[in-house]
């Protein structure tokens, strides 16, 4: 069970959370120039690196909001904190 | 290939067992090779025994970091099942099953495949609504499933003496496999490695693959390892949970993510539970080995996640949940956990496919993968030896991500 | 004598004034006070304690605590338990035990028959043979001879199991002497610790061991320490607890099995630790020779204990086989007990001085080893020779004490992803970096000498402290009297003097060091392979006291370091935990909490049929009256929708407020068809997508006002739907100004529903204008009902007129049962979802997990019109566009009107070509009787379905193919005038 450093709540145990998957980039205001296959791409491939990913969780049980943290897949150990 | 007997078993005592030969080689490695299969796991040694037996492609290296029969062939909870949803799944898994049952006389190793029978626990409505639908789709497809009551429930489980109408999730009644099987699943491993050795493939350990090579085509040139460079037209990649890692080597980008999933065996005791158990509805199953170890397992871990070990609160969740339904495990104690590293594509769907590299192939996205090791390696032998999809892995191919067509197996609502 | 033959008449940590009475395997014994079993079972002259797993060979007692690897006990009544380490079940009165796994006792065990065939069932046999002519003949004898003890049966009465959650600056697990140190030193600095012993008392090795500190007896040290700790209010302080997993973000799990409170059976902690020091001490290894598995062989600082800690001789005279310094102090405590000693047998060439003045006029074989042990039912002697070969010679004795050396307790530290490393000097795996914020201290440091264990303590409990922002004061480490330097020169096993030999490295699972030659003989060579080819290190006790053996055997056939084999992965639990002590106190709705409407109470009261629908909630599925049938009473709700008035509890149904300048902006996003011509105090349908243009939800949003909005959501679909929004709120547009207020448990309603809704209403008593031009069908009002504040909603799931009033949660039940009261004139009555399920089919309205089933599209589904073409954008948008482009038939929704009227098909029912058992072409989404038709009616998605109207479909059931004439997927008021009237 990680510890998660909510930037609004303080460390809080992994269970107050809900996992929201790697952080992708930002939706585009307008899709119009990517074309199918980059925007298959970023729907469906998402980083999986043996190391650092930066992830997010919904603090769904605690303030509601979503944060974002860089954490390490093989040891699980949370790198750093990047805010909202 | 030394036949194994009772027999060999007698007369090699009188030898105090000194003559047994090597399960398989090591042979060293050479540097070129008409295939390489990455990952000396489950579906890597399945692949190249079909690739051996069915296609007579024999001059294959088998590719293991580590050591054979290491990957999630040596973690999991050894399941072996085909009560699918699709049509697109069923028949795979059927196959598997199929291949599976006669798989012990076949590599002449025996695999302790026991046709346990998996009983599921329905405990809501909606579920048994969705297993009543597997069940008529099965049925077209040749795979049994079948409804229990109550009563028959739990006579088939005795030690299932929770769920009464007065708790949380009364029990509504059961559905039965009586197909679905556990086996010994080292023995899978080896097995394959060694009925694919005595047919010529080389199986290497310790050989580490760092990166994919490609011609200047673009096709596939080989791979590079710890022990030098060893080429070879086509590479199968079998390496669940580290598929990506490899395949970004040259940029080949795939929908796959890892996540941990881990399970935990008790202390041995005596034979209490004969039938595998599934309780979807808290998520948790279980049955008992041969030595008594209930092994039991339960949800992934959210995350993505190489770590191997086990969230304790998914595993809390795991052990209350059973209690609910089994309360007098209380008293039983754990006596290991693990984890493994798998692979969940984007649809939840296996993926047997060709790639945009000519000659690279993968099996990924296997999670209960070791169900499907028979009918993975024998549809990625298929597909390395005809560069064309056996017709039971069509709808795996990766072209189905192109149109966001998936097969969701998992989930009737909407994919994640 | 009371307490037994081999109690030695003074000393031991025992109450002599407690005599406590117990059985085993049927036999009654007595023992004392402080006892465990195996301490008092050895003071009565008990040897032969169990039959070993595969051979059944006699067995006893090896060690004397968790590390025992060969005798366990199942436990009666009260104390129903199986699996015990015979060395871990402390004494109580009126204990009742028995060996596992022998029948009907270890004395005669008829399944020593095995035995006999035991050259036939080398390591792996089973792979190699019950192949013919079916392993499905074999398995159930098996299965029913391995298992070791039956699973307790009974739940223990008046017991319970709890969870505390605990913060602490440093935890130290052990209170040995480096554990205490590193403790004190922490503690002492004002940092909040948390102490953690598996023992009853603390004090770890020094309890089995006679040494002075500071010049007096240790345990007097002991004391004063835990009585230091036990006075601040910044230590807590856990015995019989073991620490037995080291987890990410230094998450440590403790099981307490005697709390101090008398009504918790067990107590698990939830330790999140700044730093931990882990004290764990280190564990003997037995030494690997033929035969080296009869009763009277134990480790000798087992022996050491029983002798010092519980004043019991387990022999009378002993041989002790080493390689190291260590079992020299332990040679010297069993003189002081009256223990002959026939001989020491170090393997060693040269034995120390020091080591010899410890125990003046015993014979030291040098340079020899024990070869081979004899005897039958327990030991009788051993043969000893030269290590280098020479002339064979035969030591009776009736017990022979091992110390193969220690092996630092690195579970934790391993458990917690350090590396270890392979330390020549004391020949073992000793931590070499942490991964996690974490050390070893003394012996599981590797430090096996007492002064430096005390020293490296303090020292670790000084450096957490500080990393905790604590200043430690150097403490003076207390004196300890010099023992010999500990000194080892492997000896992982005894060559064979015969090929045959039976020479265990893995006492529990019956593996032998032939098994280990076999399995790499064949091939399984690394580490992982022997353990698993041949189950060594997988019982119960892990192989906690020969593992190591096991890397020394492949290392000394391989020719390599043990560097290079390394280590099997240490797994938690350290020690069998049990599943009740896991899951704490939870049970029941903690485990699946429940959610409850304000009227749950008043729907069990009339006799619903209440159960699960999803999301959690429990509901009504039906009220059935005496005499009715399930259909019957389906029927009746249904029948009084479409004729006169109802009313049910729509309160799951999720909603949400969203506010703000950019609230439109926002649904314009979420839905695919347009909201911005939506006028205040109306609503309009929506479909949510998700990113992948699957359909994802649909319901009804309500304008309330310029940048302020009531969306309603499906009830099992409610909790998704707002993790999508907030995720794309917060995560996607953070910079929008727009706020979502889950609303679902605020508001509760009741739904009334029929053709004389509105005269319900009416009675009700309303200052709503409730006239149709006045409040039309999809408006929302705000005023008063039945002289509660309410939102008044016209929206209709059942296709007939409906309100659906919306009060505060705490009015809920009354409004429920006013409108019941008011209703009964007008025949009203309250319905179910099973009745609500009927009246969406007849009138073809979409259900989440029937017809929305993950695979469809809005165009599948016959709302292609809901996918705006003139929104640039919104969530799913895309997807479906790209999705579509491939072409080809798809899926379609449509009705069914199966050939024989009076046929309920299966929901989910497959449809295949000509009803043919092939890939299926569609199924069955819903299946239900029609009230206003008298006859079946389904919905299904089907191949083209929209092109094949009028056309048959072939329902494939297990026996039989059911025909259906498909129509549209409407039956009742295609037109919807019921439902705006």
């Amino acid at each position: 069970m990680l510890h998660i450093p909510c930037p609004f709540c303080g460390p809080r145990d992994e269970s107050e959370f809900a996992h929201g998957g790697p952080a992708r980039q930002q939706r585009p205001d307008d899709l119009s120039p990517l074309d199918d296959a980059a925007w298959v791409d970023h729907l469906t491939v998402p980083p999986n690196p043996v190391g650092p990913v930066r992830e997010k969780w919904w603090h769904v049980r605690g303030c509601g909001q979503w944060v974002t943290i860089e954490r390490d897949t093989l040891t699980h150990d949370i790198l750093e904190e990047t805010g909202e | 290939m030394q036949r194994y007997s009772l027999f060999s078993l007698a007369r090699n005592a009188l030898s105090d067992h000194q003559n047994w030969q090597q399960a398989w080689r090591s042979p060293p490695l050479r540097d070129t090779y008409d295939v390489l299969v990455i990952g000396a796991g489950g579906h890597g040694l399945a692949t190249a025994y079909y690739l051996a037996k069915n296609h007579g492609i024999t001059n294959v290296a088998v590719l293991e970091k580590g050591w054979l029969g290491g990957g999630n062939v040596a973690r999991n909870t050894v399941t072996i099942r085909s009560n699918y949803l699709r049509d697109e799944s069923i028949p795979f898994f059927v196959k598997s099953v199929s291949l599976f049952e006669g798989l012990t006389k076949e590599l002449n190793y025996n695999l302790m495949y026991s046709r346990r029978s998996m009983v599921d626990v329905v405990q809501t409505w909606g579920r048994l609504r969705e297993l009543k639908r597997r069940m008529l789709n099965m049925d077209i497809h040749g795979s049994t499933y079948e409804q229990l009551d109550v009563e028959e429930l739990r006579r088939r489980i005795p030690a299932l003496t929770g769920g009464g109408p007065e708790s949380r999730l009364p029990i509504l009644g059961g559905m039965v496999h009586p197909d679905a099987a556990v086996c010994r699943h080292d023995a899978v491993a080896w097995g394959y490695a060694r009925g694919a050795d005595a047919r010529g493939v080389e199986l290497h350990q310790k050989t580490e693959v760092k990166a994919l090579l490609r011609n200047v085509d673009g096709s596939i040139a080989g791979v590079e390892t710890n022990r030098g460079t060893v080429r070879a037209g086509k590479v199968a990649v079998a390496v669940s949970g580290h598929t990506t890692s490899l395949t970004e080597t040259v940029g080949l980008r795939l929908p796959l993510k890892s996540f941990n999933l881990a399970a935990f065996v008790s202390e041995p005791v005596k034979p209490l539970i004969d039938v595998i158990v599934n309780c979807p509805d808290i998520g948790v199953y279980l049955s008992q080995s041969d030595k008594g170890e209930l092994v039991i397992g339960g949800a992934p871990d959210p995350g993505q996640s190489f770590r191997r070990d086990i969230k304790q609160n998914v595993f809390e969740n795991a052990v209350s949940a059973m209690l609910e339904l089994f309360p007098a495990f209380r008293r039983l104690k754990l006596m290991r956990q693990w984890g493994g590293a798998l692979e969940i594509a984007h649809d939840g769907s296996p993926i047997v496919s060709r790639t945009d590299i000519p000659g690279l192939f993968v099996s990924a996205g296997w999670w209960g993968g070791f169900k499907a090791i028979p009918a993975g390696g024998y549809t990625l032998a298929h597909l390395v030896a005809n560069n064309q999809p056996h017709k039971l892995i069509e709808a795996f191919s990766l072209d189905r991500f192109r149109h966001l067509d998936f097969v969701l197996e998992s989930g009737t609502t909407t994919a994640r | 004598m009371s307490g037994g033959e081999f109690r030695l008449p003074s000393g031991g940590r025992i109450d002599r004034s407690r005599p406590l009475r117990f059985s085993f395997g049927g036999r009654q014994y007595q023992g004392y006070e402080g006892d465990t079993l195996a301490s008092a079972l050895l003071a009565n002259g008990v040897r032969l304690t169990a039959r070993s797993f595969k051979y059944h060979r006699p067995r006893g007692i090896m060690g004397a605590g968790y590390e025992e690897p060969s005798s366990f006990v199942e436990l009666a009544g009260e104390d129903e338990s199986g699996n015990q380490a015979i060395t871990t079940v402390r004494l109580r009165d009126g204990l009742r035990a028995s060996p596992v796994n022998c029948w009907p006792s270890p004395g005669l065990d008829l399944m020593a028959a095995n035995q006999l065939f035991a050259r036939m069932l080398p390591a792996a046999f089973y792979y190699k043979t019950f192949m013919w002519p079916d392993w499905h003949l074999f398995e159930p004898h098996i299965r029913r001879a391995a298992g070791l003890a039956a699973a307790p049966q009974a739940e223990r009465r008046n017991t319970r199991y709890e969870t505390r959650h605990w913060h602490c600056d440093v935890l130290v697990a052990g209170a040995g002497p480096a554990g205490l140190m590193a403790a004190l030193v922490a503690a002492r600095s004002g940092a909040r610790v948390l102490l953690a012993d598996e023992g009853l008392e603390a004090g770890g090795s020094l309890l089995g061991r006679k040494v002075t500190v500071d010049g007096r007896p240790a345990l007097d040290w002991v004391a004063a320490a835990t009585a230091e700790l036990d006075g601040m209010d910044n230590v807590t302080r856990l015995r019989d607890a073991t620490v037995w997993a080291y987890r990410e973000g230094n998450l440590l799990l403790v099981t307490e099995r005697s709390p101090d409170a008398p009504h918790v059976f067990q107590r698990t902690w939830r330790v999140r630790a700044g730093r931990v020091v882990i004290a764990t001490g280190a564990i003997e290894r037995a030494m690997v020779f033929a035969d080296n598995d009869r009763p009277g062989m134990m480790l000798a600082s087992a022996v050491q204990t029983y002798v010092n800690r519980y004043a019991v001789r387990p022999g009378r005279r002993a041989v002790i086989f080493t390689n190291n310094t260590g079992a020299y102090a332990a040679a010297a405590d069993m003189l002081a007990a009256g223990i002959d000693i026939a001989a020491i047998v170090d393997s060693r060439l040269q034995v120390e001085d020091d080591a010899r003045a410890l125990v003046p006029g015993v014979e030291i074989l040098a340079g020899h080893v024990v070869q081979r042990s004899h005897g039958g039912r327990r030991v009788t002697g051993v043969t000893v020779q030269p290590k280098a070969g020479g002339t064979p010679r035969r030591l009776r004795c009736d017990l022979v004490c091992m110390s193969g050396g220690w092996s630092p307790t690195v579970h934790l530290f391993s458990q917690s992803r350090g590396r270890l490393r392979y330390e020549e000097s004391v020949a073992a795996f000793v931590p070499a970096e942490p991964a996690q914020p974490a050390a070893c201290a003394g012996a599981a440091e590797g430090r096996f000498e007492l002064a430096a264990a005390l020293t490296d303590g303090a020292e670790k409990g000084r450096l957490a402290a500080a990393a905790m922002g604590f200043r430690a004061q150097a403490a003076a480490v207390p004196q300890t009297k010099d023992a010999p330097r500990y000194a080892i020169e492997p000896l992982w096993h005894v060559e064979q003097h015969k090929p045959t030999a039976k020479s265990f490295v893995d006492v529990q699972n019956d593996v032998t060091l032939n098994d280990i030659h076999l399995a790499m003989r064949e091939g399984f060579g690394a580490v992982e392979h022997v353990k698993r080819y041949t189950t060594a290190g997988m019982g119960i006790d892990q192989g906690k006291t020969g593992n190591i053996n096991i890397i020394g055997a492949i290392a000394g056939k391989e020719g390599v370091p043990l560097e290079e084999v390394g280590t099997t992965t240490f797994r938690s639990p350290y020690v069998p935990i049990e599943f009740g002590a896991l899951a704490g106190a939870r049970r029941e709705s903690v485990v699946l909490p429940y959610r409850h409407t304000p009227m749950t109470a008043w729907h069990i009261e009339a006799g619903a049929v209440m159960y699960e629908a999803g999301a959690r909630w429990r509901r009504p599925g039906y009220y059935p009256r005496a005499g009715e049938s399930f259909q019957e009473t389906v029927n009746r709700e249904a029948r009084t929708v479409r004729t006169g008035a109802a009313v049910y509890d729509g309160s799951p149904l999720g909603k949400f407020e969203i506010k703000g300048r950019d609230a439109l902006r926002l649904i314009e996003m979420l839905y695919t068809n347009a909201f911005s011509s939506l006028k205040t105090g109306m609503g309009r349908y929506g479909l949510m997508l998700s990113d992948d243009g699957l359909v994802l939800d649909d319901g009804v949003t309500f304008k309330l006002g310029d940048g302020h909005y009531l969306m309603s959501t499906s009830t099992g679909n409610a909790d998704e739907v707002n993790r999508h929004m907030t995720q794309f709120c917060q995560v996607e547009r953070p910079e929008w100004d727009v706020h979502i207020t889950p609303v679902t448990a605020a508001w509760s309603n009741a739904t009334v529903c029929g053709p004389r809704a509105r005269e319900v209403m009416e009675a009700l008593g309303t200052d709503i204008d409730l006239s149709p031009d006045a409040f039309p069908f999809m408006a929302i009002r705000e005023g008063t009902v039945a002289g509660m504040q309410a939102r008044l909603c016209r929206v209709s799931f059942t296709g007939e007129l409906s309100f659906e009033i919306n009060v505060r949660s705490r009015d809920a039940a009354a409004l429920w049962r006013r409108v019941l009261e008011v209703g009964a004139p007008f025949g009203l009555i309250p319905i179910g979802s099973e009745a609500n399920h009927v009246l969406r089919v007849e009138k073809g309205f979409l259900s989440l997990g029937h017809e929305v089933d993950a695979t469809v599209d809005p165009y599948d589904l016959g709302i292609g019109w809901a996918m705006s073409k003139k929104k640039p954008d919104y969530i799913g948008k895309r997807a479906v566009e790209i999705r579509r482009k491939r072409g080809g038939p798809r899926r379609e929704l449509v009705g069914l009107l199966i050939d024989e009227p009076e046929r309920l098909v299966t929901e989910g029912a497959p449809i295949t070509p000509g009803g043919r058992k092939e890939a299926s072409e569609g199924f069955v989404s819903a299946c239900v009787w029609s009230v206003v038709h008298n006859r079946s009616v389904a919905l299904a998605l089907l191949k083209d379905g929209r092109a094949r109207m009028g056309q048959k479909a072939h329902i494939r059931m297990k026996d039989e193919v059911v025909t259906a004439l498909i129509t549209r997927p409407c039956f009742h008021d295609p037109d919807g005038n019921f439902l705006r009237s």
